[in-house]
């Protein structure tokens, strides 16, 4: 038998992008330990529904940690209070009967709230477009091992890979920095022989539409590697910067 | 044209050449609270004589001081405008905050020494201009500050650091600001390696408590001299 729950919820409603929002009230009596967030979130529309509200809006997709559509203040913590998980793997069980939480959409001029806890990340979209992708023609797939790749540089790729662009490093970062995300898509091209010949020019361009887009500067304080549902590490915006300073100084 | 004018210009708006050059000036700053405390610790040797052969030595640079002077100045005007920059920035980028907002622990860097960075720094640099009236500035050997060193008329720098020291304002004030300035490099330190690109998984572990040790050690190292002198009875 589940464990029953009845879970307080401070929920940010904003009806548009222009509207003044604030944070609402509501208790969820039929919450149970194994329901993720999302499902605590999806009882409550239901009940709001039931009366003729209107639910409360938020973003999410596979529902399975890998897409990077949900992505909630839950408690004051991006993605909640459990180490290296989105906030559709959060389950329950991860609170107390009882307990009290905020809900709040991520906050950055850069991501503007599109109404409640949906915000609008096509700024990370638009860091890619600068230069998140290598313009080598690739033709078919080529033969396995034919490109010697060593492996903890492989690892190392595939752990910036990891990104899933949902935002948690913006959200979290008092600066509200995009470094975390632009460093992890340009290491993970870097660290790839097909990445690493425009690694310096990708890396300026992504890095000035991140500031273009009203993205805060970085100060090191590492938040975001906390929050990073897939525990992207602040060593690739250590990596970011070398491939800056090469790109200025080879002009 | 490509001068290192331009590149400064270019360096001034990317946000990652922010960090570079505040990491750069972060690292010279380091360099010389090092050397200043160090100077300061010859206080602590018997007599008067070390301590103002230390500072005269200093004065005998000529130009070469003059230099050295202008290149600080330049690095805590840097260091300071572009550190308000990112602060002004900061603001902008997040027009409205949250309503609650905590750390999430485990790999966050983020505390109280990163969280008052501006406000350190800001205290810290009315400071300088204080700390620079009061005895860069301050009375000389004309003013009758006269030591004689080897048959040579020094400037009694000792006597002036003795004097300012023995009022309870400046011997416990100094201390004060120093420990802020402990706290600055406590994060300032490892954000300035992470900055240069200095940093990766392995040595990040070393770099982060070195901003500890060096910030409580420069902290200390100052503090000495100003509580020796007010509880040393004349």
């Amino acid at each position: 038998m589940a464990k029953q729950m009845t879970i307080h919820l401070r929920v940010w409603r904003q009806a548009g992008p222009e509207a003044p929002g604030r944070l609402v009230d509501y208790t969820v009596t039929e919450a149970n330990e194994h329901m993720s967030f999302l499902e605590l979130l999806d009882v409550l529309n239901e009940q709001l529904i039931g009366k003729g509200q209107d639910p409360v809006e938020f973003d999410s997709d596979c529902r399975e940690g890998i897409c990077g559509s949900c992505g909630l203040m839950v408690g004051g913590i991006a993605h909640g209070p459990q180490r290296r998980t989105a906030v559709c793997q959060l389950h329950m069980r991860s609170f107390k009967d009882g307990d009290t939480i905020t809900v709040e959409p991520w906050r950055a001029r850069a991501f503007p709230i599109i109404r409640d806890l949906v915000v609008d990340r096509s700024a990370f979209d638009r860091i890619i477009v600068a230069g998140g992708y290598v313009s080598v023609t690739t033709g078919g797939a080529p033969d396995a091992n034919a490109l010697p790749i060593r492996k903890h540089e492989a690892d190392e790729a595939m752990d910036y890979a990891a990104c899933i662009g949902c935002g948690a490093c913006v959200a979290a970062c008092p600066n509200g920095s995009a470094s975390l995300f632009t460093a992890a898509k340009i290491a993970h091209l870097e660290l790839l022989p097909q990445g690493r010949v425009e690694s310096e020019r990708r890396t300026m361009a992504m890095v000035d539409q991140m500031a273009a887009e009203g993205f805060g500067d970085c100060s090191n304080h590492a938040e975001c590697e906390a929050v990073c549902p897939k525990g992207i590490s602040v060593a690739g915006i250590a990596r970011m910067r070398r491939a800056y300073m090469k790109g200025v100084f080879a002009g | 044209m490509t001068s290192s004018g331009s590149l400064l210009l270019k360096a001034l708006v990317s946000p990652v050449g922010r960090k570079v050059l505040t990491g750069i000036t972060g690292a010279g700053l380091v360099i010389f609270v090092i050397i200043h405390m160090a100077g300061n610790l010859t206080y602590l040797l018997p007599g008067s004589d070390p301590y103002n052969l230390y500072a005269h030595k200093l004065m005998s640079f000529g130009w070469g001081l003059y230099v050295l002077e202008i290149g600080l100045a330049t690095f805590f005007l840097l260091h300071a405008i572009i550190g308000v920059s990112i602060f002004v920035r900061k603001r902008r980028a997040r027009p409205k905050g949250y309503k609650l907002y905590k750390s999430a622990g485990g790999a966050s860097r983020m505390g109280l020494s990163s969280r008052s960075m501006i406000y350190t720094g800001i205290i810290l640099l009315v400071f300088l201009v204080f700390h620079l009236i009061s005895f860069k500035f301050g009375p000389d050997v004309g003013d009758g500050y006269v030591a004689i060193i080897k048959g040579e008329e020094v400037r009694d720098l000792h006597r002036l650091m003795t004097e300012k020291f023995k009022g309870p304002l400046y011997a416990f004030g100094y201390p004060v600001i120093m420990i802020l300035l402990g706290l600055h490099m406590r994060h300032g330190v490892w954000s300035a390696m992470q900055s240069l690109g200095l940093t990766n998984p392995r040595i990040t572990p070393i770099v982060y408590p070195l901003g500890l040790i060096m910030g409580a050690g420069v902290a200390v190292g100052f503090i000495v001299v100003p509580l020796t002198i007010y509880f040393t009875p004349v």
